[in-house]
This record gives structure tokens, sequence and C-alpha cells, in this order.
């Protein structure tokens, strides 16, 4: 009996939420009396995860699992399963996460619940706490198959500090070529830029912005503040910016740290997508804006005169506590 | 080309959410149902197939009766005919079983899901799906040609998108982007007729086991008044001292 961690890496860097399913699988390996063992695949620096309290790692460094293939590696990680024993597999919220876990879960006969908030209420009967409905509801959900698959919702539980003795082990994944079926032929990512799923802070414009051509304030406060640029529906709509960008109900969820809206008034789809954000703060100039209700700090005025003072009072801030 | 397109029913994004007997069930009472949004972009993407490629586009829910007028809508909208499958669909794993078995005795060559539920928010069912069939899948996808045997895919990654390829018979997770918003119909007078017409079988659903359960929901916390300031100094300090998250 074990739990098993899939934790994300890119380009051979774990991801911060590798820290977070680290932290979340060692809590559900206590509670369970058993250890938490991690797979990682073609990542560098395996030990750092003995930080959060993984016993052993699983190193998977394949050619041909360098880059993600939802269906190989749900295959490995069902072999990874089968040789530790595992009871229950836990994953991060991101959308390789997402991709892979429900293939997982037809190869183990497992249930899985995805978007879990906390830590395990019970192990018998198993029972995680989840967001639903759009962020506007929890349940408290029984997995009652032998095999659990949990998907914690970013920067929900948090990343715990919890010093463990770790061993790493090479693990070769038996693979055929219809595991990679799904070709990928090419990848359009913009470099070096924090994307939404991974970031703690999101910086988000609306049609308040009146134009694309505006847009340069929302990415210089986004560069200060280390965080990742989305926005509202109709500004993707309307193509002054990429769809990757928008976030809401049929956009992507954010659940940053921090989320600060700019010109957005919050309708109900926007705020489904982002209300599962810790903190979220409002600049708009209509006071009767319907994402006050909903805020937990604003400031009622003109974008344009409010965003760049932001900017520069940030960089005060930053310089004095750097 | 034959295409399965599986509709969720669900409440409309501005639903009032509320939970009865005892915070155990969802409360229906006067939440108006919809076509899922993630299922309806890919909806409407089976249609071009259809209106450019000749495919035939049938559609399936699992639901009891009422789920019926939403079934409607889609055949409204063109899908040729409908599959019901007449259970609760309690949760993801029990729904990816009954679709299987449809898809099973249909032979479909291309099942296009939503990437998820607005209601449960689940995501998991086409990703079940495909692996209780062997078939290929490609999550959240935005883009979508098929020639011959071959899909071409476009889906979005965490920080950008991937062009992938894959042979039929494949699924697909589905969201806006496979099609535009401005590209949903409403459908006229005339395909509401027609869908009148139109077959919805309805099968019974085969022993699946409920891999999960809801116990009890809960709202959220209320939320505190939101603490308007004056200057940006002001905010600064709170999101530093008392927000703690800069």
């Amino acid at each position: 009996m074990s739990v098993l961690v899939y934790t994300e890496s890119e380009n051979g860097k774990f991801k911060k939420s590798a820290f977070e399913v680290a932290s979340y699988a060692k809590s559900v390996a206590d509670q369970l009396g058993t250890s938490a063992v991690a797979i990682s695949f073609s990542a560098d620096e395996n030990n750092s995860l003995g930080a959060y309290g993984i016993s052993k790692v699983l190193s998977v460094s394949n050619d041909q699992l360098n880059s993600f293939n939802a269906e190989a590696y749900a295959k490995a990680i069902a072999e990874a399963v089968e040789r530790e024993g595992a009871d229950v597999v836990v994953f991060s919220s991101s959308s390789n996460s997402k991709y892979t876990a429900p293939l997982l879960a037809a190869k183990l006969k497992a249930g899985y619940v995805p978007n879990v908030v906390e830590s395990p209420s019970s192990t018998a009967p198993f029972t995680v706490k989840r967001t639903a409905f759009s962020n506007k509801g929890f349940a408290h959900t029984e997995i009652s198959t032998a095999k659990k698959i949990v998907g914690v919702s970013n920067n929900s539980f948090g990343i715990i500090e919890n010093s463990a003795d770790i061993t790493v082990e090479d693990f070769a994944p038996a693979l055929s070529d219809g595991d990679f079926a799904v070709q990928s032929v090419e990848v359009d990512k913009v470099a070096g830029k924090v994307s939404i799923a991974d970031a703690e802070i999101v910086v988000s414009g609306g049609r308040g912005l009146k134009g694309p051509e505006n847009w340069g304030m929302v990415e210089e406060l986004a560069e200060v503040l280390g965080a990742a640029t989305a926005c509202s529906k109709p500004v993707s709509d309307m193509g002054w910016r990429p769809h990757s960008e928008h976030v809401g109900q049929t956009g992507k969820p954010v659940a940053s740290n921090l989320y600060i809206a700019i010109g957005i008034s919050g309708a109900i789809q926007h705020l489904a997508g982002v209300s599962a954000s810790k903190t979220k703060v409002v600049i708009n100039n209509d006071p009767e804006a319907p994402f006050f209700k909903a805020a937990d700090y604003g400031i009622v005025g003109d974008a344009f005169e409010v965003v760049p003072q932001l900017i520069e009072k940030l960089r005060e801030f930053k310089a004095q506590n750097a | 080309m034959k295409i399965l397109v599986c509709i969720s029913n669900v409440p409309d994004t501005t639903s009032k959410i509320n939970f009865t007997e005892g915070d155990t069930q969802f409360d229906t009472n006067g939440v108006q149902f919809v076509i899922n949004p993630n299922d309806e972009f890919g909806l409407t993407r089976a249609m071009w197939f259809k209106e450019k490629q000749g495919a035939t586009v049938h559609i399936a829910t699992v639901g009891d009766a009422s789920v019926e007028p939403t079934m409607r809508k889609a055949l409204a909208i063109g899908a040729d005919e409908g599959i019901r499958i007449n259970a609760v669909p309690t949760d993801g794993f029990f729904v990816a079983e009954q679709l299987a078995h449809v898809i099973k005795e249909g032979a479909y060559d291309l099942i296009i899901a939503g990437r998820e539920s607005i209601d449960y928010n689940g995501g998991m069912v086409p990703g079940i799906l495909a692996g209780l069939l062997g078939m290929n899948f490609v999550n959240t996808c935005i883009g979508l040609e098929v020639e011959g045997d071959t899909a071409t895919a476009l889906r979005e990654i965490d920080g950008g998108k991937e062009k992938v390829t894959a042979q039929l018979p494949l699924v697909i997770g589905g969201q806006k982007g496979l099609v535009e918003e401005s590209d949903l119909k409403i459908p006229n007078m005339r395909g509401i007729m027609m869908a009148r017409k139109k077959a919805l079988n309805v099968v019974e659903p085969i022993g699946a086991t409920t891999a999960t359960a809801d116990k009890k929901f809960e709202k959220p916390e209320p939320k505190g008044a939101v603490k308007l300031t004056e200057s940006v100094d002001e905010l600064v300090e709170l999101l530093h001292t008392e927000a703690k998250v800069i």
C-alpha cells in the first residue's frame, strides 16, 4: 500500500504544483499510515521532492516521454501503481493532469474526483471535499472503488515542508507504439511567460480598457507582480487578446492567490471561472459593477489613472521588500 | 463519417445554486436546463461536418425523461437522431460506461463530448469513455479537421496550444474554439418542427458500477463586503499585511 503522486515538470524543472501535490500525497499517506511515492518524467532534481515528504521517486527518463503524451503517461502511471501497490493516485489540476487522470481511471477502474480542496475528511469511507457548480458550491464526495484518484485544485492545499529520506529509482515502463497513436505535430507556447494555470497572481483586463492598444499597462502590471495575463470573454471574442487568455466558465479556470480584474464588470459566467481565486481586487469606474460584490478589495476609478499609479507603487514596494 | 455528440443536460449558467433534502440533492426548483456549453460547441462543429462532409450526427444523453427538451433542442439545431439512456447520471464513471455501451453498438467514427459539464465539473467522461473503448483521445480540443481516417486537432495546453494528429475512431473533449460563440445556432421554427419527428430512442442502462457518490453539498461561506480603498498606497498595504498575497 502507498500513495502515488504524479509530479509534473517542464524542461526538467518541477512545476510549483508538483510540490503542492507532493505535500497533499504526504498528508494522505500519513492518514493511511503509509508512504508517499512520486513518479516524474525527465525531471532533473528528483531529490528536491524529499522536502515535501516524498520517500521514493520513480524517475522515468525515456526520450519518447520527454514531451507529454496522455495515453503513454497514463500507461506508465498505471504500471507504477501496480509496482508500488498504490491505492491512491494524486494529480494536480493542470491541463495535462486533467487529460491523463480519466485515462488512468479507465485503466484502473478507479473512481476519480477532481478539483479537491482539502485532504480527505475520512479515509474509510474515503471522502474528499471538492468544488462543484462552477465554484458556486462544494460537494463531499465518497470514492468507493479499490483504487482512488484525486485531482487537487491548484493553490488550495498549499506547499507544506515535511522533510523525508528520499530514494530515487530509475523506472522504465513498458510502452508500445500504440501508446503514441495521438502524435504531437507542433507546440505553440509563449516562452518565458507564466501560464494562467501555474500563476500565483493573475492580472485580467476587460472591455473597460477600450481596445487592444491599451494592454501595455496590463502587461506591465503583470510583469511587476510576476503574474500571468488574462482577459474576459468579450475581449477574446473581439480578438483584442488571444483565446488562450480568456478566463471564465467557458474559458480557462483561475485559482490564483490574487486575481486583479481591470475594467471587467463581472458577468456571472466570468465570476464562475475566477471565484476560486483567494483574493480578488477589482478596479472599475462603475461603482455598480457586479464584480464589486464578489471582490475582496476594490478601487472605484478610471483604470487609465489607477493602473499606472499601482504599477509605480508596486515598483517601490518591490524595491523596499526585495 | 458517423458522429456521436454526447450531450449533458445542465442548469443554465445564471441559475441560483441551492441544495435540498438536508443538502444531499441539487435543488432543481425554478432552474432552467440547457445543453452544456462545452457540448454545444462540439455539436455545432458536428453540424459543420454534416454540411461540408456529409457526416451523420447522432446525440446521446444519460438521463431520465426530464432531459428530453434539451435533447429536442439539439435535434432542432440539426442532429439526425437521439439516444436517451434512461438512468439518472450519478457519476462520471457510470455515465462513461453507459455511453461506451451505446457507442460499441453504434460503430461511430468520431465521438465529441464537452471537456467538462458546468454542473459537476468532473471533466472525466470523454477520457474514461476513450479509455474504456480503447479509442484515441484528444482533450481540451479547440480545432478539428478530418480527412479520410485522419483527424488533425488543435488542443489548448497551459500557456499555449498544441497541434496533434490521430486516426479515427477518436474521442474529443471539446470546448469553445471548436467553433466560435458567434457560430452557435438558435434553432429556427423549421428546425423545431422537424425535431419533433426525429427519432429519440430510449434504451435501458446496463448494470454499471458507481465509483463515486456525492454525500453532501454545501455553499461557500457568504462573502464579506468589499473593502474599497481610496488610494493605491492603501491597496498595496492591505494586499501585503492583510491578504498577505504580495
